[in-house]
C-alpha cells in the first residue's frame, strides 16, 4: 500500500480517536478530500520542479504514532537553548511530553494544540484562526486533516514575552519509520512581542518524515521573531509549511538555519494585510553529502507602504543540492512597496548544485523591488590575502564562509541563538576558530 | 635572510620574472623600483607564495631554507610578510578577529598556545597607537569601505602585530596623502631592527625619503638591471626610467 492510500485509510480511524468538534471536524474532512484529489506533489508541478519527494515517500511510515515514549532531559539537553530561561513545548514522537515542557497560562497561553482544539474556552479563537492562513495545497491539507497536536501560543495585546518559547519535536526511532504532522497556531495580539525557536530532532537513523504546518497571526504593531533550527540527522526529512498573516505596522521575521537532514522543503508564506508592515525572511543553508534543501518563499504585498526583506545564503558541498524559489507579488493597491530579495550561494564542490529562481509579479507602478542572485566560488584573492597572514587554507575557507553567512546572523536578536548558530557553523566547517562576532 | 637565485616565474604561460638575483641580509632595507609592468608585484607575490604563479627555474631561500614549495601560510609562519598593493576587502570579519586568528594560527604552527586575551588586547592597543588607528576602526569589517590610506595603514598595523622577519611592502605609498605616508613610514621605521629586513617596492622616490634604503634595485622586463644605493633612487626620480630602458636595450 503506498503512503497516500495508507494515510487515507488511516484517516477514518484517526477521526474516531479525536474528540469531534463540529467546526474542526468539517475542516479536517474538507482537507482530506483535497489531499485525496491532489495527492503528493510531483516534479511536474512548477513549484516542485527541483525537489522530488519520490524517495522519501517510499518508506513504510507509521502515520500517527500512538505509543508514549519518554526521554531523559540530560540526554537531549543539547538540543535546547538551555543557557537562558525559556518556555518549552516538547513533543516525543508527536506526543506531548509534560515532563520536558514548561508551559504557562499566566497572562499568556503557551500550551498545546490538542487542548486548544478540544476545550470549549478556546473555541472562538480556533474558529477565528485555525486553518485561516494555511493554503489549500495538498501537503498543508494533509496536515490539516491529521492535525491534533502541536504548539498553541496566544499572546493577548500589550504583552512583551520576555522568555523565548522553544518548540522542540523529538523522534525516538522506536518505530522503524515515522511520519509526524505537527500543527502549530500562534496568535500575537496588538503591540505584543514574542520570540519563538522551533527545532525538529530525530534521535536515531530510522527514517522520519515531518510534514509540519505553522500558522502565525501578527496583529497590529505586533513583533514576531521566529527562528527555525534545521540541523537534523541524515535520514530525517522535513516539509515545513509556514503561513504568516500580518496586520498593519506589524514586524515579522523568520530566520531559517538549514544545516542538516535528508530533504528539507521550506514553504514560507507572508501575507501583508495592512499598511506599513515589515516582513523579514533570512536563511543560512550549509549542507553537504547528498542533502537537499529547498526554500520556497512567498511575500504577498496587498496594501500600500509595506516592506519585505529577503536574504538567503547557501553553501553547498559534496553532492548537495539547493533550491531557492522566491516569489514576490505586489498587488495593484500596494503602492510604495519596498521589496528586496537576495540569494547568494557558494558551491564548494564540483558536484554540488543550486537552482535559484526569483519570481516577481508586480501590478503596482510606484514600487521599489530588487532581486539578485549569485552563485560563486570562494574569492581566490581573499584566500591568498588571509593565507599570507598565516591563516591556513582550511581556516581561511571557514572564515570566508563564516563571513559570507555573517550578515544573516547579524539580525538575530537572541545572543544565545547567535552563539549556538555560530558553533554549529564552525562545527559544520570542521574548525574551531574561537572568535566571536 | 632572503636569497633569490636566478628566479624565473610565469603566470598562465606568460614569463614575467626572467632570472632575478637578490640577497637581503638581516638589518637591511632594500628598495625595488621600476616602470609599470616590470614584474615588481609579481616578485612580491612569488616570495609570499601566491599559487597562481609558477616558479619555472631558480629558487628562493629564506634563512637557509628553500621555501619554493611552501604554502603561503607556511611562509608567513616563518616570518615572511607581504603588505598588499590592493588589500582585499573581507566583509563580515572584523580587523580584531582577523588579527586574533592570524596570530593564534601562527603561534599554533610554532608549537605555542593561543595568546592570552589580555596580552592580545594589550598588543592591539600598543600597535594601533603606533599607527594612530582609532579603536572603533578595529571592530569594522576588514578593509571594507576603508579609504586607500586606511587600508595601507591597516596593512602596516598587521605587520606590527605579526612582527615578521622579512616585510615586503608592495606600493604601500600609493594612494597615501603626506600625513598617512608619514604615519606609515614612522611605523615601519619603529619596527626595523638588526634582526629583520624590509623590501620596499615602489614607483616613486617619495616613500624612500622616509624609509631610507641601503640598496636600490631597478627591475625591468623581469630582471634586476641596475643596483645601487639611495642615490640611484634620486637619479630615477629626476630622469625617469627611459635611460635605463635605453641602456638595457642597447
Amino acid at each position: 500500500m503506498d503512503l497516500k492510500e495508507k494515510l487515507l485509510s488511516s484517516f477514518l480511524v484517526f477521526e474516531n480517536q479525536v474528540d469531534i468538534d463540529t467546526y474542526v471536524h468539517d475542516v479536517r474532512n474538507d482537507a482530506i478530500k483535497i489531499f485525496e484529489e491532489k495527492g503528493f506533489p510531483t516534479k511536474k508541478e512548477e513549484a516542485w520542479k527541483y525537489t522530488s519527494l519520490n524517495k522519501i515517500l517510499k518508506e513504510d511510515y507509521s502515520v500517527f504514532p500512538q505509543q508514549e515514549n519518554a526521554l531523559e532531559y540530560k540526554d537531549i539537553k543539547k538540543y535546547f537553548i538551555y543557557d537562558i530561561d525559556t518556555y518549552k513545548i516538547v513533543f516525543i514522537d508527536g506526543k506531548y511530553s509534560s515532563h520536558l515542557s514548561q508551559t504557562t497560562h499566566d497572562g499568556i497561553d503557551v500550551c498545546l494544540m490538542s487542548a486548544a482544539l478540544t476545550k470549549p474556552k478556546y473555541r472562538i479563537l480556533i474558529e477565528n484562526y485555525f486553518n485561516k492562513a494555511a493554503t489549500k495545497d495538498s501537503l498543508s491539507s494533509l496536515n490539516t486533516a491529521f492535525s491534533s497536536e502541536g504548539a498553541y501560543i496566544h499572546i493577548p495585546k500589550n504583552k512583551l514575552v520576555e522568555k523565548p518559547i522553544q518548540i522542540v519535536h523529538f523522534s525516538t526511532g522506536n518505530e522503524s519509520a515515522t511520519m509526524l504532522q505537527p500543527r502549530n497556531l500562534i496568535v500575537v495580539g496588538e503591540n505584543s512581542h514574542v520570540q519563538i525557536i522551533e527545532r525538529h530532532q530525530s534521535l536515531t537513523n530510522n527514517p522520519v518524515l515531518t510534514n509540519s504546518v505553522t500558522e502565525i497571526f501578527a496583529n497590529k504593531r505586533a513583533i514576531v521573531d521566529y527562528y527555525k533550527v534545521q540541523n537534523d540527522n541524515s535520514n530525517a526529512s522535513l516539509i515545513d509549511n509556514t503561513f504568516i498573516k500580518q496586520k498593519q505596522e506589524s514586524v515579522a521575521s523568520v530566520h531559517t538555519f538549514a544545516f542538516g537532514g535528508k530533504l528539507i522543503r521550506n514553504n514560507l508564506n507572508f501575507y501583508q494585510q495592512g499598511e506599513r508592515i515589515d516582513s523579514i525572511l533570512k536563511g543560512v543553508t550549509i549542507i553537504g553529502e547528498k542533502q537537499h534543501v529547498d526554500h520556497n518563499t512567498l511575500v504577498h504585498h496587498i496594501e500600500p507602504n509595506c516592506e519585505s526583506h529577503q536574504d538567503y545564503k547557501g553553501i553547498f558541498g559534496e553532492n548537495a543540492t539547493g533550491v531557492f524559489n522566491g516569489k514576490i507579488i505586489v498587488e495593484k493597491e500596494a503602492q510604495k512597496t519596498n521589496a528586496f530579495q537576495a540569494n547568494n550561494n557558494i558551491l564548494v564542490s564540483d558536484k554540488a548544485t543550486i537552482n535559484t529562481k526569483p519570481q516577481l509579479e508586480i501590478f503596482a507602478d510606484d514600487v521599489k523591488c530588487s532581486h539578485g542572485c549569485t552563485i560563486g566560488q570562494l574569492d581566490e584573492s581573499a584566500m591568498f590575502y588571509m593565507r599570507s597572514r598565516g591563516i591556513p587554507e582550511k581556516e581561511a575557507k571557514a572564515l570566508l564562509m563564516y563571513a559570507f553567512s555573517n550578515n544573516v546572523l547579524s539580525s538575530v536578536k537572541i545572543p544565545e541563538i547567535k552563539q549556538r548558530i555560530n558553533k554549529i557553523i564552525a562545527n559544520k566547517l570542521g574548525v574551531n576558530l574561537g572568535f566571536d562576532l | 635572510m632572503l636569497k633569490i637565485d636566478n628566479l624565473h616565474a610565469s603566470v598562465e604561460d606568460k614569463n614575467i620574472l626572467q632570472g632575478i638575483n637578490l640577497e637581503v641580509k638581516a638589518g637591511e632595507v632594500h628598495a625595488i623600483m621600476g616602470p609599470n609592468g616590470s614584474g615588481k608585484s609579481t616578485l612580491a607575490s612569488v616570495i609570499a607564495g601566491k599559487e597562481e604563479y609558477e616558479v619555472t627555474k631558480g629558487n628562493i631561500e629564506f634563512n637557509g631554507e628553500n621555501i619554493d614549495e611552501l604554502a603561503a601560510e607556511e611562509r608567513a609562519h616563518k616570518g615572511v610578510f607581504l603588505s598588499f598593493q590592493y588589500p582585499v576587502e573581507i566583509p563580515g570579519v572584523s580587523v580584531t578577529n582577523f588579527m586574533k586568528t592570524a596570530i593564534n594560527e601562527t603561534r599554533k604552527a610554532q608549537g605555542l598556545n593561543d595568546m592570552p586575551a589580555k596580552d592580545m588586547l594589550k598588543l592591539i592597543r600598543e600597535k594601533s597607537e603606533l599607527l594612530e588607528i582609532d579603536r572603533k576602526f578595529l571592530s569594522r569589517s576588514l578593509n571594507e569601505g576603508f579609504s586607500g590610506g586606511e587600508k595601507k595603514r591597516n596593512e602596516i598595523f598587521q605587520m606590527a602585530m605579526l612582527e615578521p622577519k622579512l616585510a615586503i611592502l608592495d606600493e604601500t605609498d600609493s594612494g597615501l596623502d603626506i600625513d598617512a605616508l608619514r604615519i606609515v613610514a614612522n611605523g615601519v621605521n619603529k619596527l626595523k631592527s638588526k634582526d629583520n629586513a624590509v623590501v620596499v617596492i615602489t614607483h616613486y622616490q617619495r616613500l624612500l625619503d622616509y624609509i631610507v634604503p641601503d640598496y636600490v634595485h631597478v627591475l625591468y622586463n623581469g630582471k634586476i638591471v641596475k643596483s645601487g644605493t639611495k642615490e640611484l633612487a634620486h637619479e630615477l626620480e629626476e630622469k625617469g626610467y627611459d635611460w635605463i630602458k635605453e641602456e638595457v636595450n642597447a
